[in-house]
């Protein structure tokens, strides 16, 4: 699908992660969270997963981490397929893939010293560091971060969101990783914070010349930080570009519905909206076909029969439409002329 | 107490002040805020976690811990539906649970945690219609089943008898506002009721209380830290930070033409869609901790435009700049001229 110049560093082939097919008392139903996912996650780049609650996107981001036991399908990290690895084994490859999480007051131990927090990776990968030493790369992780030396000694309680999601980022980093998934790293935070947050992190990639996937649900904050951003709705990617060209040109009708969601801070433009009725529908039960064509405007009888395959629609951009006779509205160009 | 004003605000604040207890100090949270709400007006309350905007209307609505670990001063007088104005801050305990969820309503940020699992929704709904409205359990039910339709929610007559857990947030956020406006209220105070959904879901909500409020006439007050939601939703707009009302007015000239440094920065820092690239713009710094406030501007530490005389010498006054557009900054008439220092006023996408 992706044109892949140097070998991936993340490559995922027909993924699916389903969840609960074993209930308590027998076969439960089955949630569908990812389903036949393929993907290359490109050396140096910070690429975009975004979609709504449900979608699948975190679930995708674990999967690829190996957090997970995928149902089927392929994960390849720097050219060895992981898929089928032992915890232990995958406990080797740790270090150079970590996670940060959305939620800067449940993913840090209350209990724990900030210190001990960002340090905790040595010692669950048993590395012999002595205590100076393991200090010294907690102290200069924190520094990465912008926090002092001694924030080292205090308890997370101390710190406010915004530095306890650097507290968080410190951690990621203090193992020195290629590859970081960041799961909604900012969406806990507030617009003044978020920033910052942001700013830090595009910092520390360039400098470490990190791998990101970023996963989000701001659009807005994507755009700002990815290079390369997929869509996906209920376990499926429905639409892959570049950031510019996923931004001038949408090719799928929910990539133009998310754009048309995010509210602008201007009160004088009354933007053409183009509405989204209805939820994302049940993992345990998909709708045959498209699984978006009850909340598309542009459905037809056509897209209940088949699920409409990923497939290139320019260089770099694909997208599962079958519907190639859409101008769908671009951000870029607000206001828009009113669609067909 | 009680006096006829046929005209005049629904809801009028004045003078509303909050502290909590801690040990024997009484930390201040809010200080001396006041506004006023027509009925069919929509006033945002912006600004950050900390700044004092829930508390202000947990306080109005007589939700915050009683006395002695909270200290409210000030008074807020709701009209109510018989033409008398009452203060809610000097009701009774036994008057204000009448008034509450009848007269002036409250939706929350997380639906799920506001509502009761184990119940069915219908009965949750109708719980409030039972009480205020004496109405029996099948007439309330009858009444609910309408109100979930009125919402927007599908097969209303099912819905009834689903537990939350079975609705999504979306669902669940509609829920509450049919809980909300199951016996008309002249006020509606929302807090962030769309930060914990998505943005698609949020246009919805967005619409369905614009669409509601249309219909009702009531007023509301609209809690949020998203200025994009604020553009969409308000005609005022009521900016806080540390506790004080650092800005009000119209949405239009607070939007366009921001007089206080700190609301510059919060609307340079919503995120756009317009791929501008570089960095993105954040207010550097943090709120003050309200234990240990700045001694001039509370927002001083974070400004670039401050300067020790005046902004470090004394907390500046609510002035009214403009007609109808209030500003707590001793330099915004500098500013507005064409201070260079700092950052400009950002543009409007067009």
């Amino acid at each position: 699908m992706t044109g892949a110049d140097a070998a991936p560093l993340v490559r995922v082939e027909n993924l699916k992660q389903h969840f609960g097919a074993r209930g308590f008392f027998g076969r439960g139903p089955v949630v569908r969270a990812v389903e036949d996912v393929s993907l290359d996650i490109r050396r140096g780049e910070t690429l975009g997963l975004v979609g709504e609650s449900g979608s699948g996107k975190s679930t995708l981001g674990r999967a690829v981490l190996r957090a997970t036991v995928p149902t089927a399908g392929r994960i390849a990290f720097d050219g060895e397929d992981i898929t089928g690895w032992s915890a232990g084994r995958l406990r080797a490859l740790r270090p150079r893939m970590q996670m940060i999480f959305q939620d800067p007051f449940s993913s840090l131990n209350p209990r724990m010293t900030v210190g001990d927090i960002v340090g905790a990776p040595f010692v669950i990968q048993r590395k012999g560091l002595g205590p100076a030493e393991r200090r010294a790369r907690v102290v200069e992780a924190l520094a990465t971060v912008g926090l002092p030396e001694r924030a080292a000694d205090r308890y997370p309680h101390e710190f406010s969101g915004g530095q306890r999601q650097r507290i968080g980022i410190a951690r990621a980093l203090v193992m020195e990783p290629d590859f970081l998934v960041a799961d909604e790293p900012v969406s806990a935070l507030d617009v003044s914070i978020q920033a910052q947050v942001v700013n830090l992190l595009m910092e520390v990639r360039r400098r470490l010349s990190l791998t990101v996937l970023f996963i989000s649900h701001d659009l807005a904050v994507v755009g700002h930080v990815c290079d390369r951003v997929a869509v996906m709705y209920l376990g499926r990617i429905v639409e892959i570009a570049d950031t510019r060209t996923l931004f001038a040109d949408p090719r799928h009708p929910y990539t133009e519905a998310l754009f048309a969601a995010v509210p602008i801070p201007d009160p004088t433009l009354r933007r053409p909206r183009v509405k989204l009725e209805g939820d994302l529908p049940s993992p345990l039960a998909a709708p045959s076909g498209c699984a978006f064509r009850g909340r598309c405007r542009h459905a037809l009888p056509a897209c209940a029969e088949i699920v409409p395959p990923l497939r290139a629609v320019g260089p770099g951009h694909a997208a599962a439409c079958i519907r190639d006779d859409l101008a769908l509205a671009s951000p870029l160009g607000f206001p828009v002329p009113a669609g067909p | 107490m009680a006096r006829p004003a046929p005209t005049g605000p629904v809801l009028d604040v004045r003078g509303l002040s909050v502290g909590f207890a801690d040990g024997r100090a009484i930390v201040p949270a809010v200080h001396d805020v006041g506004f006023s709400l027509a009925a069919g007006e929509t006033l945002a309350l912006v600004g950050e976690s900390g700044s004092g905007k829930s508390v202000t209307s947990l306080a109005a609505m007589r939700l915050l811990p009683p006395a002695p670990r909270t200290r409210v001063t000030g008074s807020a007088l709701l009209r109510c539906r018989d033409g008398a104005v009452r203060d809610l801050l000097a009701l009774p305990d036994a008057a204000m649970r009448r008034l509450r969820g009848d007269e002036i309503a409250m939706i929350f940020q997380e639906p799920m945690t506001s509502l009761n699992p184990v119940h069915r929704i219908g009965d949750q709904i109708a719980e409030g219609l039972r009480f205020h409205r004496g109405l029996h359990r099948r007439d309330a039910l009858k009444r609910a089943e309408g109100l979930i339709e009125r919402v927007g929610i599908p097969d209303a007559a099912r819905r009834l008898r689903a537990y939350p857990h079975e609705l999504s947030g979306g669902m669940r956020q509609r829920v509450m506002i049919a809980m909300a406006l199951g016996c008309d209220p002249a006020v509606l105070i929302a807090d962030e009721p769309t930060t914990a959904l998505d943005v698609t879901v949020q246009a919805q909500i967005l619409d369905l209380l614009k669409g509601l409020q249309r219909e009702t006439g009531m007023g509301l007050v609209f809690i949020t830290h998203n200025l994009g939601v604020v553009a969409e939703i308000a005609d005022r707009v009521m900016v806080m930070y540390a506790g004080r009302i650092v800005e009000r007015g119209g949405v239009v000239p607070v939007m366009t033409e921001p007089l206080m440094p700190y609301t510059r920065g919060l609307i340079a820092s919503v995120p756009r869609l317009d791929l501008r690239g570089g960095d993105m713009v954040s207010i550097p710094g943090t709120v003050p901790d309200p234990r240990a406030p700045p001694p001039g501007c509370a927002f001083a530490p974070r400004c670039s435009h401050a300067l020790p005389d005046p902004c470090d010498a004394a907390m500046p006054a609510l002035d009214e700049a403009r007609a109808g557009h209030l500003v707590r900054c001793r330099r915004w008439d500098a500013i507005a001229a064409g201070d260079a220092r700092g950052a400009p006023v950002p543009e409007v996408v067009s």
